[in-house]
């Protein structure tokens, strides 16, 4: 674990980068980790993070395919709005832990 | 302090991911075939370029008609037990119906993991950009035609153009 400065805010995070405590997400935060990532979110992609959030708080474990299902994205715009990391790079900007799925 | 100089130079190893993978299924049971597709998504997921390449009776997991109906074997199969934990007899597993039955429970659990079926998860490996081969000698063998195989199979190739696709240093071949 380490400390790291994300859009003015002292975060703990993971050796990956992943936010420790979902709790101290916002959105500059997420702009800002996405950028780091190489993507600028779209409304498209906060309502994805919305969805991940939502379910992690739930408890629930995410897969790709349970977000294909969700209503807001197929998996193929999935694709596009986070390319090569549909899941860890949404997870991440999402402010929640990595992915622990295998599908 | 030469010496720990060497040593030092020789810690530092660049770290090398792979860029590309080709995996192999030449198997049509239920555990074979989602092998391949779990390995084949998750490397996707990883943004890792994606080659499948499907011969012998790993066709059975891209043709239409047996695609979502693959069994797992009953008999001849060590790690099979009985729900509990208890061994699984050969000869149970010998009787008409118990390796579809076995079958169907065990695609059920897996779909209880969020695991698709077949036909799907061919669809989430090509949405990701992974693209799926079917072999020509095994096609020409088992009197198949493209319009037989789901619709998620790019072409119909050789061996020869198989190993072509896999260039590239960081390339892996996987055979599961």
């Amino acid at each position: 674990m380490e400390v790291k400065t994300i859009a003015g805010a002292q975060l703990n995070v993971s050796d990956d980068g992943y936010l420790e405590d979902m709790s101290q997400w916002n959105e500059e935060i997420a702009r800002e980790i996405a950028e780091e990532i190489g993507i600028e979110l779209t409304d498209k992609h906060f309502e994805v993070l919305q969805y991940l959030r939502e379910k992690t708080e739930a408890g629930e474990a995410l897969t790709i395919r349970k977000v294909g299902k969700s209503g807001i994205v197929d998996i193929k715009e999935l694709y596009k709005l986070f390319p090569k990391g549909p899941l860890k790079f949404s997870s991440k900007i999402a402010g929640i832990p990595k992915p622990t799925s295998c599908v | 302090m030469e010496t720990q100089e060497t040593i030092k130079k020789t810690d530092i190893k660049e770290k090398k991911p792979l860029e590309k993978v080709c995996i192999i299924c030449a198997k049509g049971s239920l555990e074979d075939v989602y092998a391949t597709l779990v390995m084949a998504n998750g490397a996707v997921m990883e943004g890792i370029e994606t080659n499948v390449f499907f011969t012998f009776f790993g066709l059975d997991g891209i043709t239409k008609k047996s695609m979502n109906h693959l069994h797992t074997a009953t008999t001849g199969n060590p790690a099979m037990r009985m729900p509990g934990g208890l061994p699984f007899p050969t000869m149970l597993g010998g009787l008409p119906g118990v390796e579809t039955a076995v079958s169907s429970m065990m695609r059920k659990q897996m779909e209880a993991l969020d695991m698709p079926p077949v036909d799907e998860f061919l669809e989430m490996i090509t949405a990701g950009g992974g693209t799926i081969y079917a072999c020509k000698l095994a096609i020409d063998m088992f009197k198949l035609e493209k319009k037989d195989l789901s619709d998620e199979v790019d072409s119909i190739i050789t061996i020869g153009e198989f190993y072509e696709l896999c260039d590239g240093d960081r390339t892996q071949i996987i055979f599961t």
